[in-house]
């Protein structure tokens, strides 16, 4: 076992992590442990912008994005949260040019701007262009530019450090973070980080599904870390489907093609988005699009031998547009599809991508315990985090907006903390003995189940039963699943014993917070008895602001797998925005 | 280092059942686990895999059906995050954006797929390398925008040409497919590599940026551009594209003539 003692953690080193480290490293002792090499984080998947009412290319203020965030969420959404989410954002953007982000420019120099889904002019008159953007990979421009940053400032990383427990000291005015406990992939030695505050910038979980964008490492570590405290998860039944995956495979295509003009259309080449969302069409909400591609769908109107998917035809953009704006996702089709983009339609249909819930924060990034109580010295920002800005569905871009914004926020505050306090908190006694004896049990012979068919089942039952649309039935089935799953996890065999890189042993504690995050997801989404934004209920199809106008709060009750889920609720911030129906 | 006997790895268990419309390939990968092995060994596994696979899809069907101790790294899986770069059937790839019906054999003959880890830097366990002695060099040309005097308020000002002239180099994800491409960076391993320029270059053609000549410099040291002898397996090598050669080429042009 070694030992290191810093002011600030940092765990994880995405968009949220390496923002938060650039401000902690510059005022307090950081460091930041992450699983991955930094620039390998799933940051740099996203594509299509950054939103920010810069109003470089036409009429748009912050105003108007707080409020299409908040309807995006359907209501479910901080207001307070969302303000702040809004209104910091051109300095967000602008900090991003400075640091040396290359975005696209228009012909006076200044950023360019594009369309996006649910960003409106007016509360909702007309599609904005409000993303700022580079090409198809501005989220790869904000990783890069974040990681070109970190060097310049000397931000000491721990890479392929993998943290599987965090230390939490009692106190008599509750629990406070005291630091963390890491497993290192090269060697298999146990590393244990004092320090005063600890932030967790670990992304989402979104391979708790088949078909999904996210990468083979989201598994949600840093939630179910969380979890596995007895601190409360947020809202984790809103999940949102992107509905523009490349059919069968999930890879994304961005929503910035339907912004530069790209249409959605069933099998008869109709524009089916115009029925469903008469004024903004194919820029409606991610949650709107998915169902009513799935729609399209499930009633026959579906494209290709088996009818299971729509297309979206690019065709009449141009190949230039294509290349210069698009080149990524063009690439994407010719190579994952052998579609050409500029010649024919591409097959896509919803794909897992983006979790609305998670650790539950104020909006200095503070990690809370309950409705009401901090965890000192607990900080979380990004996807892991739910402040909550997104409520029940998320907006395009607003993900690379809340790691920056909510990053830089988390990292002010987490070394701000660090510094007001005088001398370290004593770590529990044996901080590392969890970790150590969850190693060894992993390694032990004590079964001959496969890491890879309890994952497989697990996606297959998430994808059939708790994907777009939801039931009772479905979800009790998926319960069902996941819990005899989980069953079988207690009997899985590691066949890598060695120390060296094992990313066998990797795999199967991953596959550990994987199936408490799906319980979590499914649980949440069977107590929700209506439909709204991401989570949609065949069975309660209507919003009901009565009894679910408000947050969903999970606690783990005992310890081990099998350990019960308590549900509880929180209520929704609200400023001045009155819950409407949603129309677009 | 050389192969030394050829053996076929153990079962975990039952396998999966076989997709329609799946082939059988050989795949041959370059093993090596320094906590048990004296030298590197290759293994052959014959599995079944569909022409629309992903090379990476075959690997994960060895480690999590056939193999588990099989060590490589890999994330996004579509090409974004760099992580799975391999030397597949002798070349530089990423294994996530090589699919297997480009490597069939046609007709009736069994296909075998050659896989090793990039050449050039220490091998930690089989297809995992050491990237550390890659992202030093990469960190050493400073590899972020300079800027001297007051920020301005708003963004700064920058046409679409200027923006234009560095865009090619902004697509780099690190993976090293290049630098580990490039025969001198095999044989002196001081060399900065591809990679390494090709960021430098990212911000020397930048209008914004103000560090060119200390880039520069960096350089124009013994381990700089001049190393470079033009052999274009770092363009080739390229999984996002980028006209590697032609951007060294521009940075020692920079230097000769003085100007960016």
């Amino acid at each position: 076992m070694q030992f290191h003692k810093y002011d600030v953690v940092i765990i994880g080193a995405g968009g949220a992590g390496m923002r938060a480290a650039i401000e902690s490293g510059q005022r307090a002792r950081t460091a930041v442990l992450t699983k991955l090499y930094p620039t390998r984080s799933h940051t740099g998947a996203a594509q299509g912008g950054m939103c920010a009412a810069l109003a470089n290319v036409e009429e748009d203020n912050w105003e108007w994005h707080t409020f299409d965030t908040i309807k995006g969420g359907d209501y479910l959404v901080d207001q307070d949260a969302a303000e702040i989410m809004a209104k910091e954002a051109i300095d967000a953007v602008l900090d991003l040019e400075k640091m040396g982000l290359p975005f696209n420019r228009t012909p006076e120099g200044k950023i360019d701007q594009r369309r996006f889904g649910g960003h409106t002019r007016n509360h909702g008159e007309a599609a904005v262009r409000r993303a700022c953007y580079a090409a198809d990979r501005t989220g790869h421009m904000i990783l890069q530019t974040l990681y070109q940053n970190c060097v310049k400032h000397g931000i000491e990383f721990f890479n392929e450090f993998y943290v599987l427990d965090i230390c939490l000291t009692e106190t008599e005015n509750g629990p406070v973070c005291t630091g963390a406990v890491a497993y290192e992939l090269a060697t298999g030695e146990i590393h244990v980080f004092q320090a005063k505050s600890v932030v967790f910038a670990t992304g989402g979980f979104g391979k708790v599904f088949k078909t999904t964008s996210n990468a083979h490492t989201l598994t949600g570590d840093g939630m179910g870390i969380v979890f596995r405290k007895g601190l409360p998860l947020e809202d984790m039944e809103f999940y949102q489907f992107h509905p523009t995956g490349l059919a069968g495979l999930g890879i994304l295509l961005t929503e910035g093609a339907r912004g530069e003009g790209a249409i959605l259309r069933n099998a008869s080449g109709e524009r089916f988005m115009e029925r469903y969302a008469p004024t903004i069409k194919d820029l409606a909400p991610r949650d709107i699009v998915a169902r009513s591609m799935a729609l399209e769908v499930l009633e026959g109107r579906g494209a290709g031998p088996n009818k299971d998917y729509v297309l979206l035809d690019c065709t009449h953009l141009g190949a230039e547009v294509l290349e210069t704006k698009l080149p990524d996702i063009t690439e994407f089709a010719r190579t994952y599809l052998a579609v050409d983009p500029v010649v024919e339609p591409v097959p896509v249909y919803p794909t897992a991508h983006y979790a609305m819930g998670g650790i539950p924060t104020n909006i200095h990034g503070e990690v809370l315990r309950d409705n009401d109580n901090v965890v000192p010295g607990l900080y979380a920002a990004g996807e892991c985090a739910c402040v909550s800005v997104h409520g029940a569905n998320r907006l395009g871009t607003n993900s690379l907006l809340d790691i920056n914004v909510f990053g830089r926020r988390a990292g002010i505050a987490a070394a701000e903390y660090a510094l007001s306090r005088e001398s370290h908190v004593e770590l529990p006694e044996n901080p590392a003995a969890a970790v150590e004896a969850q190693v060894a049990l992993a390694l032990s012979e004590h079964g001959q189940e496969r890491v890879a068919d309890i994952r497989t089942e697990l996606q297959a039952t998430m994808d059939a039963n708790a994907s777009v649309y939801r039931t009772e039935d479905t979800l009790k089935q998926a319960l069902h699943d996941v819990q005899a799953l989980k069953e079988r996890y207690a009997h899985i065999s590691v066949q890598d014993k060695g120390k060296r890189f094992n990313t066998d042993l990797l795999e199967a504690v991953e596959l550990g917070f994987l199936l408490e995050l799906a319980e979590v997801l499914v649980h949440g989404a069977l107590a929700r008895k209506e439909s709204r934004g991401g989570h949609a209920r065949e069975d309660y199809p209507n919003r009901d602001d009565t009894n679910f106008m408000r947050h969903s709060m999970f606690y783990k009750q005992g310890d081990g797998l099998s350990a019960d889920i308590r549900l509880d609720y929180k209520p929704v911030t609200f400023t001045r925005y009155k819950p409407m129906e949603r129309k677009y | 280092m050389t192969a030394t006997a050829e053996t076929t790895a153990g079962s975990r268990g039952s396998q999966p059942p076989v997709p329609d419309g799946a082939v059988t390939v050989t795949v041959k990968i370059r093993r090596f686990n320094p906590e048990i092995d004296d030298e590197p060994r290759w293994d052959s596994f014959d599995i079944p895999a569909l022409p629309s696979d992903r090379v990476l899809n075959l690997l994960h069907h060895i480690k999590w059906y056939v193999d588990g101790t099989l060590t490589f790294r890999r994330s996004c899986a579509h090409g974004i995050c760099g992580s799975d770069a391999m030397r597949i059937n002798g070349v530089n790839r990423l294994a996530c954006k090589v699919l297997l019906k480009d490597l069939l054999l046609k007709g009736d003959k069994q296909t075998t797929i050659t896989i090793e880890p990039i050449k050039g830097l220490p091998v930690n366990k089989d297809l995992l390398v050491d990237m550390e002695p890659f992202f030093e060099a990469f960190r050493a040309v400073k590899p972020y925008l300079v800027t001297y005097g007051n920020e301005p308020t708003r963004e700064r000002i920058q046409s679409v040409a200027d923006r234009e002239r560095f865009d090619d180099t902004t697509k780099c994800i690190l993976c090293a497919c290049c630098t580990t491409s490039c025969p001198v960076y095999w044989t002196e391993g001081s060399y900065f590599g591809p990679a390494a320029i090709v960021n430098a270059h990212r911000f020397i053609f930048d209008s914004r940026d103000e560090g060119a000549e200390e880039r520069l410099d960096i350089l124009n040291d013994i381990d700089g551009v001049w190393r470079c002898r033009t052999t274009f397996n770092c363009t080739d090598a390229c999984p996002r594209g980028i006209q590697v050669t032609k951007a060294i080429q521009e940075v020692k042009r920079a230097l000769l003539f003085k100007r960016v």
